[in-house]
């Protein structure tokens, strides 16, 4: 019959047994999934915003002799935009580090800035979104608003369910402290900011630099 | 007085009394058969007072062997569903010629074949191959769980109500009437402004989400929680496919997420992706979902591809031949299905070279799949055939899928296609790859892991009238559509004037009725089985003499799987292990850290469907409703830390000493 | 490539080892900081480029700036998403190199099929010399 003996090190054979240990002893601690899972779904967000590029390409010079890019865009509001958003970056990254050293506080305040700039960024994008309906600029007008407002539009919905998730993540880390559980959750909202900002240098390249190009 | 108009139209939008289709006999009836039936069922489990262990052993499971067990009946109900369309479309056509219109008039027929396209793909075939996956990948990898247990309840949920969705169409409003793809511009506002292929896109988008999560669960399940020792190169063939399938899924879903979306906002919003004025161009949904389509299909067949490797070794009792080629044929099937989709539009105009590209491309996908079917027979050569019903699904497969896999490399060629497009002759071909291929695994994988799940055999004689009415059904069905096609039918008419083509559709007709017994026996199977349970009883937890880790486990499993984590030195691991003296251990149990069951999952899904329904319907209050309601349940589900508990030893300790119990007694 | 871990019989879970056997690499503000000015950089020239007109062809300011985005994107990925060959065992490695080849075949794929069904199919469309945005 089998002992109990504990194995040191795996696959080794059992004492007093011609054949080999077939299970582990002890408790099996299976690697957390967690952070893999989440960078298979920002791969998957990936693919989403891959689309609306794809349509946007194809159909971004459909103008339906509306408006175009040229006509429409600021350029000074898109380096703003692009300033926040490169900022709230490196602020959550502050953040990261403030939480490597346990630091609640700095935590706290590094993921709060980082809101703010993320919050400024939203409310530049309304504006200028409001500015363009104004115009008569709807995402109705034209093929090209239409896959202007979804692919830009969507990176923005993003942004807001990030800063949503920013909140009751805070929230979370207040009552409950730096648990792995708490850890994991930053890790993930780390990547998941990081990522949109990624989208972004394709959206402030593709959509708003190349829009305006004759 | 305005304002109680304008809040009427807040909370019902365009649902009225006149959305349930009273005039509509075939529907009338089938409405209070489901009442009825309904009834029945709900009445049945409060009079054995049920309801308590539906709900915690079964609605809020987080266990994947009872998940798995819910898609598969999900997928099962949903085929006789799908397949009644299928009895009624063959009706039709066999009778409708000339002056005889028929009994389906194109509004009704038009509703029957997209429903059909779309619940068998997205309702059965999808939630069948899911169930599979769910219930054998962690036990082949001596897992206990998936990676994700909450999502995984979640995922199931939120395919069940989308197939909820589907079925709420038959008796408030209408289905679309545009085919399962819902071109452009007739999925348009323009062309279809009622509700049926908003039903469509949501139904297809609460589903495809969960598809999506149980994508990504799965994978993180196979890469991270193998038993030591599993290198990847020893996983059984299963997991290999199941690893592939559904990194398809999670690189294919989100394509189909974002076209559908592109599509409702050129419904609800009135934005020009897709319109033909305004710059959209409708060929742009064509090519994206085409994009995300045809990986799905290998989404479908490859799990199939799984299960009959697995059948093959084991009931020849040898190693299966071609691990490794296996694995490669695989991956390399995994990638190539991204640069084949235009396949599906060779005739709308991309010109020589960009469907010349294509055409090869589908044509060399078609070599991997051979060296499968290959080393299937390879491994057959030599071993000591079985010839139990898995092992009888198999050969139908081989020869089926051939055939089908052949027509297939036929149309892989543009101009045939030119001529054969969106013939029957389409129809045939990828219905005798979907049936022979995807459905004869799926009917192979229950019948084989069935004992596993519930602890006896599934009856040997329905098995087998099912097997024969299946096979020759099919063949009687399918190859009358061969020819039709080569005669130039189009497919989707409801109507004919040729006279020459109804003896062919009469065949096709006879062999539906022949899979309708088909069908009917294996309910019947299912029941008689239940019945004779006892004299059927796996009591070894290995059948069929198995080769791989799922059969160490007692059948049905503990909800632990494994008392102790199994450790792995070889492919066919369980073989090994007969083979190397392996005793089963029977002290020095440990508690098991299970994760706990919740009904976070089944409410969240269900406040999906409420929106999605109140969106179809345009009823916009308790549309955002119920929106920020999801939004807040999985705000307050991420507040819940306490998620996971420890079986205690002693109950490790009984349910391990019963099995040895019952190993004693019966050898 | 198994997933096995070393921990005999104890009772809780490996969770109370430190931050590096979360899996995520080491974050350092050097690291951060090296990655925001490389961005800051790369982002002002395109800017520039195309704000002061600085190219004469379009289809060479818009090939530029397309080389600094992707270059941009490689510093996002290593400075702040600490992409390396060595995380999860390779997987989250393998997962974007699959991710960024079937985002690759989605763009040109789509793009050389709609450019020629466009130009062989919309009359009006032959004799144009349509612009790629």
């Amino acid at each position: 019959m089998s002992d109990t003996t504990v194995l040191s090190s795996h696959g080794a054979v059992s004492a007093g047994q011609q054949h080999p240990l077939f299970h582990l002893p002890g408790e099996h601690h299976p690697e957390n999934g967690t952070l893999l899972g989440f960078w298979l779904y920002l791969m998957s967000d990936c693919l989403v915003f891959a689309c609306l590029f794809a349509v946007y390409a194809v159909l971004g010079r459909n103008f339906a002799a509306g408006p175009s890019g040229a006509d429409l865009f600021d350029l000074r509001l898109v380096a703003l935009n692009t300033a926040f958003l490169l900022f709230s970056s490196i602020t959550y990254g502050f953040a990261m580090i403030e939480m490597q050293r346990k630091r609640m506080g700095a935590t706290m305040a590094w993921l709060a800035i980082t809101a703010l700039f993320g919050a400024a960024f939203i409310s530049v994008e309304l504006y200028e979104f409001a500015h363009l309906i104004h115009e008569g600029a709807v995402p109705q007008r034209s093929a090209f608003l239409s896959s202007f407002f979804a692919l830009v539009g969507t990176h923005g919905l993003h942004v807001t369910f990030g800063l949503v998730w920013l909140v009751v993540l805070s929230v979370q880390l207040a009552k409950r402290g730096f648990i792995p559980e708490n850890r994991r959750r930053l890790m993930c909202l780390s990547m998941f900011w990081h990522f949109l900002d990624v989208v972004w240098i394709g959206v402030f390249t593709f959509v708003y630099l190349m829009g305006v190009l004759p | 007085m305005l304002d109680h108009l304008d809040l009427t139209k807040l909370v019902f939008g365009r649902l009225t009394w006149e959305a349930i289709p009273l005039h509509e006999p075939i529907l009338l009836f089938t409405f209070i058969a489901v009442v009825l039936g309904g009834v029945a069922v709900l009445g049945a489990i409060t009079y054995f007072r049920v309801w308590g262990t539906l709900w915690r052993d079964w609605i809020t499971s987080i266990d994947h062997k009872k998940i798995g067990i819910m898609y598969i009946i999900l997928g099962l109900v949903m085929l006789l569903r799908g397949f009644s369309d299928a009895i009624m479309m063959r009706a039709q056509q066999a009778f409708a010629f000339g002056d005889n219109a028929g009994f389906l008039p194109p509004h009704h027929y038009d509703q029957i074949f997209t429903a059909h396209g779309v619940i068998m793909i997205f309702f059965v075939a999808m939630p069948l191959v899911t169930g599979l996956m769910n219930f054998v990948v962690p036990l082949q990898i001596g897992a206990r769980d998936v990676a994700f247990p909450f999502l995984n309840n979640f995922s199931f949920w939120m395919t069940t109500f989308g197939a909820g969705l589907v079925m709420a169409s038959l008796f408030v409003g209408e289905f679309a009437r545009t085919g399962w793809l819902a071109y452009p511009p007739l999925s348009g506002l323009e062309f279809s402004p009622d509700v049926g292929v908003d039903y469509y896109i949501w139904s297809l988008q609460i589903a495809g989400v969960g598809t999506l999560l149980s994508g990504i669960n799965l994978i993180a399940t196979i890469v991270k929680m193998r038993a030591p020792g599993m290198s990847l190169m020893r996983m059984p063939v299963f997991t290999w496919t199941a690893l592939c399938t559904n990194i398809l899924i999670v690189a294919a879903f989100p394509v189909l997420t974002a076209v559908l979306a592109l599509l409702s906002l050129d419904r609800y919003v009135g934005t020009n992706f897709f319109t033909n004025d305004f710059g959209g161009n409708a060929m742009m949904y064509v090519n994206l979902i085409w994009i995300w389509g045809h990986p799905e299909v290998y989404i479908l067949i490859l799990p199939a591809f799984g299960v009959f490797s697995e059948v093959v070794a084991t009931f020849c009792g040898k190693r299966l031949f071609g691990y490794a080629s296996m694995v490669y044929a695989t991956l390399v099937i995994t990638i190539l299905s991204y640069l084949v989709w235009l396949h599906h539009f060779f005739t709308m105009g991309s010109g020589a070279s960009v469907n010349s590209f294509f055409g090869i491309t589908t044509m060399i996908i078609s070599i991997p799949t051979g060296a499968k079917i290959f080393n299937w027979l390879f491994t057959m050569y030599k071993g000591r055939i079985r010839f139990e019903l898995p092992m009888m699904w198999t050969i139908a497969f081989m020869i089926t899928f051939v055939i089908g896999g052949m027509t297939g490399v036929l149309l892989a060629v543009p101009p045939a296609d030119f001529v054969l497009h969106n013939s029957l002759f389409l129809i045939a071909h990828f219905h005798n790859v979907i049936i022979g291929g995807v459905l004869f695994g799926l009917l192979a994988g229950i019948t084989y892991w069935y004992p596993k799940a519930f602890g006896y055999k599934l009856d040997e004689f329905w098995g087998k009238c099912s097997f024969w009415f299946w096979v020759v059904g099919f063949y009687f069905a399918f190859m009358p559509l061969y020819v039709l096609g080569l005669m130039g039918v189009t497919r989707r008419l409801s109507h004919f004037e040729d006279p020459s083509y109804q003896i062919w559709f009469q065949i096709a007709a006879f062999g539906a009725v022949l899979i309708a017994l088909g069908i009917g026996c294996f309910l019947i199977q299912l029941v008689v089985s239940y019945v004779r349970r006892d004299s059927l009883r796996d009591l070894s937890g290995d059948p069929w003499d198995g080769r791989t880790l799922e059969w160490s486990t007692s059948s049905p499993p503990p909800a632990y799987n494994f008392a102790f984590t199994p450790r792995v030195y070889d492919n066919d691991a369980w073989t090994y292990m007969k083979k190397h003296g392996y005793v089963r251990p029977l002290e020095g149990f440990i508690p098991i850290h299970m994760p706990k069951n919740t009904g976070a999952g089944f409410i969240i899904a269900g406040l999906a469907a409420a929106c999605g329904f109140t969106l179809i319907w345009q009823m916009w209050l308790p549309a955002g409703l119920s929106f920020v309601a999801m939004l807040l349940a999985v705000i307050i589900h991420t507040f819940n830390y306490k998620r996971d508990y420890h079986i205690p030893t002693e109950e490790v300790v009984r349910t391990e000493g019963a099995r040895t119990r019952l190993l004693a007694g019966h050898v | 490539m198994s997933a096995h871990n070393e921990h005999a019989a104890h009772g809780g879970h490996g969770d109370h080892h430190d931050d590096h056997d979360d899996g995520a690499p080491h974050a350092t503000v050097k690291g951060y900081l090296t990655g925001f000015i490389l961005s800051v950089i790369l982002t002002a020239i395109p800017f520039w480029i195309v704000m002061g007109n600085v190219f004469d062809k379009s289809s060479t300011t818009a090939f530029v700036i397309l080389a600094f985005a992707a270059v941009q994107i490689v510093v996002h990925m290593i400075y702040f998403l600490h992409m390396n060959a060595k995380s999860e065992h390779g997987w989250t490695m393998l997962a974007l190199i699959f991710t960024v080849v079937v985002v690759v075949i989605t763009l040109s794929g789509s793009l050389w099929v709609m450019y020629h069904m466009n130009h062989n199919m919309i009359p009006g469309m032959m004799n144009e010399t349509h612009k790629m945005p």
